[in-house]
């Protein structure tokens, strides 16, 4: 990485981070304070935001505006900062069971009121910090330190959630492929509403070792061997596309409006003339 | 002519948050709190204001911690069942110590209970409700008056303690309807939280006083903030560092418990010769009240007293007027709470008298006058 991005964007005291190594979180962080670079905005009018668990560090390492929340519940907490401040950039990163099981609920209505938040999912399909449990997005069969006999609950595709709740801007990216991730972070960043990144990502230490697959290397070309950009997919059958998961962009629509221009523009207008 | 208003409880509250400052509402509904969210939808936006209805009272809280940080003065307003909920987000706000005043409107509990009907069980929900320990504080209106200007002092302690307070009102005085004059009523000084204006180096929790209130930066101005929910040095960084924790539990205990001469508000009516001393607060106040009017009618001696601050508790106070007291009377719509914390306070030769509902209902002064010395 560019030292120069690093410095700006990055809060040297605490590194080295916590995380294992192999883990993939390390390489997201990479392509978020790149992003920040790219488009150019000022540390002062950004906002990260997180919950609790691997992800929740994140913003310990990023110099900004950050507010480490508790589990769950960081779209909440955003939510009211964009309100109150609607020229923020406000960036919200999560993990899959902070985003989906604890915090399912702020997730889809954050969606839902297509309020101008980047909401980064930080995916490795477990719970890393609490010791390897099974999650929301942990596949059926996989292994898990509270599925020991296989994992029988089906998955969330998390981009089908969110599009379906409402978001304006859906993708899904991974850690293997750096410049979809890079160039759906930018995107999401830019885009007007709620924009929704589900970022695959790497947990050798939990998932990996539980499912027979311990190197960081094996566990990036895992991705890569089972992911399939969209628009290969579109012209595939459901056989052909077998088990493999679909990345790149699924939704960006600039057509609906965002919600706290809505409110200015309908709410406070009204009132204002009412009285 | 006074500008004499008719208003119900909860409409009181949110006018005295607007006159307070107050620029930032979330909430859910519930019952019986619902109308202090409907005033401040109509109200808030003609100043500019925010008002957002979340998906539930756990994101209502973290909603207004949120807009806090971003330098609004917030307030959500809700009932026991809603408490429940917010109990994590209660813990947030003392912990990062954000401003932020939750009205609770209490009703019968547990759970559910009963929506539409009075309780005042909910006292310790408010002093103990989030994990870990911390003081807090709460004040209890009693008229629809006092609904008004104790919404501006609880956002006065807010701010200048950076603390969540709660304005603990119950479902009669939150329901009831009453006379304002807005001529003649006595408001505070409007407080507003210490902000760090220089250039100079700002750290999030910088103040070296062990029962200091560090001034705030709002997101979004001249110095980067930096606030963590989980134990965090003065750079708003986490800490595993025994010294630092030491430092941040002490100072959060500290800066209420040794200004609690400056929070700690009472009233009382004393009779020099009374052996029964009362002590009511909220609805139970009123219901006190006048059974001091009727008892001494019948010319009993007996005093009164009345915590308006309810957390901390005015313990020192209360002790102060015990001189030839035999008997506490203490009715409470719960199974008994304050009448807990007066147990802690006096000996074996005070009785203690509780009187309470656990019906939904009011208590009656004759059911206080009966236990009058």
């Amino acid at each position: 990485m560019n030292t120069d991005i690093k410095l700006k964007y990055l809060r040297t005291g605490k590194l080295p981070h916590i995380w294992c190594p192999g883990c993939g979180h390390g390489i997201i962080l990479g392509a978020i304070v790149k992003s920040f670079d790219k488009i150019g905005w000022e540390k002062d009018d950004i906002v990260v935001v997180s919950g609790i668990g691997c992800s929740g560090r994140t913003p310990g390492y990023i110099d900004a505006n950050t507010l480490h929340t508790t589990h769950g519940r960081a779209l909440a907490f955003a939510t009211g900062i964009k309100m109150a401040k609607p020229n923020l950039h406000i960036v919200i990163i999560m993990g899959d069971g902070d985003a989906s099981a604890i915090g399912g609920n702020h997730l889809i209505h954050a969606a839902r009121r297509n309020i101008d938040l980047t909401a980064i999912v930080f995916n490795n399909k477990i719970y890393g910090m609490t010791g390897g449990q099974y999650s929301p997005t942990t596949p059926q069969k996989a292994k898990a330190s509270t599925a020991p006999y296989g994992n029988i609950e089906p998955n969330f595709d998390l981009a089908k959630l969110v599009k379906g709740a409402g978001a304006t801007y859906v993708a899904r990216a991974t850690a293997y492929h750096i410049a979809l991730l890079e160039k759906c972070i930018c995107n999401g960043f830019t885009h007007k509403g709620f924009s929704f990144i589900d970022v695959l990502t790497t947990c050798p230490t939990q998932y990996g070792r539980l499912n027979k697959m311990k190197s960081p290397e094996g566990n990036l070309l895992m991705i890569k061997d089972n992911t399939i950009p969209r628009s290969k997919a579109e012209s595939m059958t459901d056989e052909e596309i077998g088990n493999r998961i679909i990345i790149g962009e699924f939704v960006n629509n600039d057509s609906s409006r965002e919600y706290t221009e809505l409110y200015t523009d309908e709410i406070i207008k009204k009132a204002m003339n009412k009285e | 002519m006074g500008n004499i208003k008719f208003l119900q409880g909860n409409e009181a509250i949110a006018l005295g948050a607007l006159k307070a400052g107050c620029d930032f509402f979330a909430g859910y509904p519930i019952t019986p709190s619902s109308e202090v969210a409907t005033t401040m939808s109509i109200e808030l936006p003609k100043i500019h204001g925010k008002f957002i209805q979340m998906e539930d009272e756990i994101a209502s809280l973290a909603a207004c911690i949120g807009a806090s940080f971003a330098g609004k003065k917030t307030m959500t307003a809700t009932s026991g069942p809603g408490i429940s909920l917010m109990t994590e987000g209660i813990g947030v706000a003392i912990m990062t110590e954000a401003p932020v005043v939750i009205i609770n409107a209490q009703r019968g509990g547990p759970s559910t209970g009963q929506a539409t009907k009075v309780g005042q069980g909910d006292v310790m929900q408010a002093r103990w409700g989030s994990h870990g320990g911390y003081p807090i504080i709460a004040i209890s209106p009693s008229t629809v008056e006092e609904c008004y200007i104790y919404t501006i002092h609880a956002f006065n302690f807010a701010e200048r303690y950076r603390i969540p307070v709660f304005v603990l009102s119950d479902e009669v005085v939150s329901h009831m309807k009453e006379n304002i004059d807005f001529t003649s009523v006595s408001l505070p000084t409007i407080i507003n939280r210490k902000r760090h204006n220089s250039n100079d180096e700002f750290l999030t929790y910088n103040t070296s006083d062990p029962r200091g209130v560090p001034p705030m930066v709002d997101f979004g101005e001249r110095h980067l903030t930096r606030v963590s929910t989980t134990t965090h040095d003065k750079r708003g960084w986490a800490t595993k560092n025994q010294n630092d924790i030491n430092f941040l539990h002490r100072r959060l205990y500290n800066k209420i418990m040794s200004n609690r001469e400056d929070i700690v508000m009472y009233e009382t009516d004393i009779d020099v010769e009374a052996k029964t001393l009362v002590v009511g607060f909220g609805c139970s106040f009123r219901s006190s009240k006048q059974a001091i009017i009727e008892a001494r009618k019948t010319g009993k001696k007996v005093s009164l007293f009345r915590p308006i601050i309810l957390w901390p508790f005015p313990d020192k106070e209360l002790k102060e007027i015990l001189r030839g007291i035999k008997r506490i009377v203490v009715p409470e719509i719960s199974w008994g709470q304050i009448s807990e914390e007066i147990k802690k306070l006096v000996n074996d030769n005070i009785e203690i008298v509780k009187v309470n509902h656990v019906d939904g209902t009011m208590i009656t002064p004759e059911e206080i006058i009966e236990k009058v010395l």
